[in-house]
Formats: structure tokens, C-alpha cells, sequence
């Protein structure tokens, strides 16, 4: 079991599994709408984990450029008669660029200061976003155009599941097949101590601003994708909030395994969908488990997890 | 000038209130490495305990004194049951026990309590007083005066004290506080009850005119951390000048240059202050050690 999960192409074909089986389990299309969310999400908190896990850095305003993602394919075909496609590639540049320009400073700091340093950027992109009504509707949001690919409108719940589910197996395979690249290799060592990384020759302040890009791309992508499946963005998608939630996945999966960004993921969207039930005892919950999670399993559910086999063979 | 001095007042007011969580995130780091984004929850739970124990006819000070037991009451609770058992986990963990601790307490409020606005009467009349052409609010003067007496009294506490002495102590190294015989888990208590306590003093200075909702602790929690960082993390003057640097800074941006992006100037200013000075205005240099 440790085994398979120190394996990429075991990795890949299990979550391929996972990803055709998953649907004929599904009672009704709100399960499908929930797992793709799911998808889109460990997309996103995949990107993170390779900043967070394998670079060492945090960013707290991740959804920042999710958000940036969300909105180019909300304002390209709504404002500037782009195809809905060309605007998820336009914002993916856009965040990378950004995150290369913002990065260059930001990555210098370090600690809590680069926690407040990366908080603050994401509270001014949410601020524009929400600002900037004549462009973003303001606080209220806009409707999103539908993805039409080659002729294709894809509006159902199913072809949006596959299109997701698709998305997060090429994701999960870079994010995997990094590890064996020299900046893999260089990020680990960068991981393990900064200076000693340093020594060997690795450009440090590069190779941190090379997974910050890495990172607000994989974010910006996303976002793209959740709009056009919700058909509608809001300025919450990149609120303090939510880049809260993507740390959260990533740290509560585990830092620096791909899996653990998943089930990460996985976690944080089903569960609060499951506590509505509770209605207004909804937040309560939500934070006693988020506290007794990170209490109990501060390593992460998957490395713990593999601990546990581990230790019981 | 009168419009300035008005912005300046007002800065200054909505400053102070920064300056008090920013002291309190300084005290807690200090004692512990902790970066406890729960304290914009105490904040709030002193505004809002004071609201509602003093809507069942309990008058104002004592209500005000029940505000502040109930949040060093949670304080305490919240070291006892979330932070001192993730002893040893990494930053991020501990940031993110400290979110989830943020989303409980805050979903506990409006359960509690309820999800409207409230407010509380000005403890000396609504009469705005003149200052050289400006009209300040008599409120403002309790923030003022009340965010000047903690500052003073937490100093006293740090400096002449015995206890006082443990906490500095504690947070110069926790290793040799244990060996002089300092019980470092009680001084890590006492700066989550003593932090508690001065967010929650900052709730209730505040309340009467900012108005207090269950869900007022993020952007208190978001500034205070700022303002902390603008000073220098772990240096209590730090804190407090960071804290009215940054109210003014926000006044004065909404004031002279656009009220929407109000909260923005703040983040730029911090932005480019990190930029230029990486350890904040009044922090320590640190050297890595190899």
C-alpha cells in the first residue's frame, strides 16, 4: 500500500479508476455535481501543494488567483467576445504573470511575513474583483457564458464530471511527474534546507518563484473550470475564505503528497455539504472538526494514514 | 485643516482598536510562536456579550465585565483544548487550529446570539465634541484613553512584575525559562487569558461606534495580524504603532483618495513596507542559523 503510494503511474490509473467507477455509485446528478466540485477543488489545492509541500512556501491568498481564473472566462465572452476556452488559457497566463511580477518580492520574505505578504495580495485582488462593478458585477457577481468545445456545448452535470475528472488526472500526473524533473529534484532540496540548497548551486529565489507561477496557474485553471461549470462567478471565490480552504485541504491531506491534496479536497467539499444537515450548527461543526482534524492528524490524513499501514505490516 | 484633523481623529480611534489586537497577537506569539487568528473572535465576543447582557438590564460595567470573563474564559479554552495539544505541530497547522477555532466561535455567536447588527449608546452621550474646528465623537476619547490604560497597564504587568518577568522570560527562550523553574505552560495560559481579555476590551471600546455583528472578528483578526506585522512581529511598541500607522493610513486613504478601497491601502502599505524593510518597521533582524 506504502508502495502504491510512492508509485505515479499507480497513483494515476487508481484515480482513473476512481474517477469511471465513482458515477454508476451516484443515487442522483447532485452526487455527480458534489465529486465534480471535488475534482476542480484538488485541481487547485494540487497547484498549492507543490508551492506549500514542495518549496516550503505559504500562501494565504491563493484564491486570489482562482478567482482571476473564475472571472477571465465570466468577463472574456461576456465583455470581449472571446470563446469561453481562450479566456481560461488568457486568465492562466494572466495568473502566471502575476504571480511572476508579485512573486519576485513576495518570495523573499519569509515565515509569518510572507503569510501576511501573500494575505494581503489576495485581499486586494478580492477588493478589485468586488470593486470593479462595471466589469465583475460587484458584490452580486455575473452569470458566466456555457463552454462550447468545437461545436460542443458542455452544460450537463455528467459532461462536466468527465471534464473535470479529466482535468485532475493530467494535473495529478505533472504535479507527479515533477518530482523526477531537475526542478523537482531542486524543489526537495529546497524543502529540506534553504541553505543547503543554496550551497549545491540551486537559484533558491528562482525555484521558489517558478512553483509560485506553477502554483497560480494550476489555481487559475480552476477557477476557470468551477465558473463555467456554475455558470456563475462571485467575489467569494477569491476571499480570504477560500484561500483558507485551499491551505486547508492541502496541510489536512497532507503537505507534499499529491493523493493527500485529493482527499484533502475531498474532505473539505463533501463535508460541508454533509452539515447542512445541521443547518445553523453548520459553521460550529465545521470548525470543531477542522480543529480536532488538525489536532489529531497534524501530519495530514494520507501520510498518516500510510504511517498507520506502515507500522501494522 | 479641520478635515484633516477630523480624518486624523477618527484614524486614530479606528487605530487604537487595531493597535489592542495587534497586542494581543503580539502577547500570544510571544509566549507561545502561536499566530492565533481567532483573536478578531474576541473582539467580537466583547462587543456582543456586552450587547446582550446589557439588553437583559444589566448595567454597562458590569456587562462589560462579563464580556471580558466570558472571552478569557474562551481564551483559556481555546489554549487548553486546541492549542496546547497540537504542541509541536508545524506553523500552518497551528494557523489553521486556530482558523477552525475562528469558524467555531463564530458559528457558536450566531447561534448564541443572533445575525443582526448591534450596537451599544456612547458611554457619555452622543454629544460630538470640538476640537479645533473638527467634531470628535466622545467615544473616541474612551477608545483612546482605554487602549492608552491597557498599553500602560500590560507594561507594568511585563516590567515590574514577577509574572510579568516569566512572560518576557518565556518568550526570550522557552528552554532556559523551563530550566530557571518557570511553569512555561501556565505563562502560555495566562498570554491566551491576557490577550483574550484585550480584544475583548477592544470589542466593547468599539461597539458604540462601529456596531458588532457575529462575523466582525475576520477583518479584526485580518488587520490586527497586519498591523502586527507593520510593526515587527513580537514587539509590543511594534504593535501599537502598527496598529495606528494603519488606522490612519486607512482613514486618510478613504478620506483624501477613494472610500471603496478603504480597506486596500492598508495591504499596499504593508506590501511596500515588507518590500523595503523585510522584518517589518521596529523588528529585530534575524539571523539563520546554519
Amino acid at each position: 500500500m506504502t508502495a502504491l503510494l510512492n508509485n505515479r503511474y499507480a497513483i494515476v490509473a487508481a484515480l482513473a479508476v476512481v474517477i469511471a467507477i465513482l458515477p454508476f455509485t451516484f443515487p442522483s446528478s447532485y452526487y455527480l455535481r458534489v465529486a465534480s466540485l471535488v475534482w476542480v477543488s484538488a485541481f487547485a489545492s494540487i497547484g498549492l501543494n507543490v508551492l506549500m509541500g514542495k518549496a516550503g512556501q505559504v500562501s494565504l491568498g491563493h484564491a486570489a488567483f482562482f478567482g482571476i481564473g473564475a472571472y477571465s472566462t465570466a468577463i472574456g465572452p461576456a465583455h470581449l467576445g472571446l470563446p469561453s476556452w481562450a479566456s481560461l488559457v488568457i486568465g492562466a497566463c494572466v495568473s502566471g504573470l502575476l504571480a511572476y511580477l508579485v512573486g519576485r518580492p513576495i518570495l523573499r520574505l519569509k515565515g509569518h511575513y510572507l503569510a501576511i505578504a501573500t494575505l494581503g495580495f489576495g485581499v486586494l485582488v478580492a477588493l478589485v474583483i468586488t470593486t470593479e462593478s462595471r466589469w465583475t458585477g460587484g458584490p452580486d457577481g455575473m452569470p458566466v457564458a456555457k463552454l462550447t468545445v468545437f461545436g460542443w456545448r458542455i452544460g450537463t452535470a455528467y459532461a462536466w464530471y468527465w471534464l473535470s475528472g479529466a482535468f485532475l488526472l493530467l494535473g495529478a500526473w505533472i504535479a507527479l511527474n515533477l518530482d523526477d524533473t531537475p526542478t523537482g529534484r531542486a524543489l526537495l532540496a529546497l524543502h529540506d534546507s534553504e541553505v543547503a540548497a543554496r550551497v549545491v548551486g540551486i537559484d533558491v529565489a528562482g525555484l521558489k518563484l517558478r512553483a509560485f507561477v506553477i502554483a497560480a496557474v494550476y489555481a487559475s485553471i480552476a477557477g476557470s473550470l468551477l465558473a463555467m461549470m456554475n455558470g456563475f462567478v462571485n467575489p467569494d471565490l477569491a476571499g480570504f475564505q477560500h484561500s483558507v480552504e485551499l491551505v486547508t485541504m492541502v496541510v489536512l491531506g497532507g503537505l507534499g503528497s499529491i493523493v493527500g491534496s485529493i482527499v484533502g479536497a475531498a474532505v473539505l467539499v463533501v463535508l460541508p455539504q454533509a452539515l447542512t444537515v445541521f443547518q445553523e450548527y453548520e459553521n460550529l461543526m465545521l470548525g470543531f472538526i477542522i480543529i480536532v482534524a488538525m489536532v489529531f492528524m497534524r501530519d495530514g490524513i494520507v501520510p498518516m494514514a500510510s504511517k498507520l499501514i506502515a507500522s501494522a505490516r | 485643516m479641520s478635515e484633516f484633523l477630523q480624518l486624523f481623529f477618527s484614524g486614530l480611534t479606528v487605530g487604537a482598536v487595531y493597535a489592542l489586537v495587534a497586542l494581543g497577537f503580539t502577547l500570544i506569539y510571544n509566549a507561545s510562536d502561536v499566530v492565533n487568528f481567532a483573536q478578531g473572535e474576541f473582539v467580537m465576543l466583547g462587543g456582543m456579550v456586552t450587547v446582550f447582557a446589557s439588553a437583559a438590564g444589566i448595567p454597562l460595567p458590569v456587562a462589560a465585565l462579563i464580556a471580558v470573563s466570558v472571552a478569557v474564559a474562551v481564551g483559556l479554552l481555546l489554549y487548553w483544548l486546541a492549542i496546547a495539544p497540537a504542541r509541536g505541530a508545524s506553523a500552518v497547522s497551528i494557523i489553521i487550529i486556530t482558523i477552525g477555532a475562528s469558524i467555531l466561535l463564530k458559528g457558536a455567536a450566531q447561534i448564541a446570539f443572533d445575525k443582526q447588527f448591534h450596537r451599544l449608546p456612547a458611554f457619555s452621550g452622543d454629544a460630538p465634541i470640538d476640537v479645533l474646528g473638527a467634531s470628535i465623537q466622545s467615544q473616541s476619547f474612551w477608545v483612546l484613553g482605554g487602549t492608552a490604560t491597557a498599553v500602560l497597564i500590560l507594561y507594568v504587568f511585563l516590567e515590574k512584575t514577577l509574572v510579568g518577568k516569566a512572560v518576557l522570560a518565556t518568550s526570550a527562550s522557552r528552554l532556559a525559562a523551563r530550566l530557571v523553574g518557570i511553569n512555561t505552560a501556565t505563562i502560555m495560559a495566562l498570554a491566551f487569558g491576557g490577550s483574550a481579555a484585550i480584544g475583548a476590551i477592544a470589542g466593547i471600546l468599539v461597539t458604540p461606534i462601529t456596531l458588532t455583528s457575529y462575523d466582525v472578528g475576520t477583518m479584526m483578526a485580518l488587520k490586527g495580524f497586519a498591523a502586527a506585522m507593520l510593526g515587527g512581529m513580537g514587539n509590543p511598541l511594534g504593535a501599537v504603532v502598527g496598529g495606528l500607522l494603519l488606522g490612519l493610513l486607512e482613514t486618510l486613504g478613504a478620506g483624501y483618495v477613494s472610500s471603496t478601497y478603504k480597506d486596500g491601502f492598508a495591504f499596499v502599505m504593508i506590501l511596500v513596507i515588507l518590500f523595503a524593510m523585510p522584518q517589518g518597521l521596529l523588528g529585530r533582524r534575524t539571523v539563520d542559523r546554519v
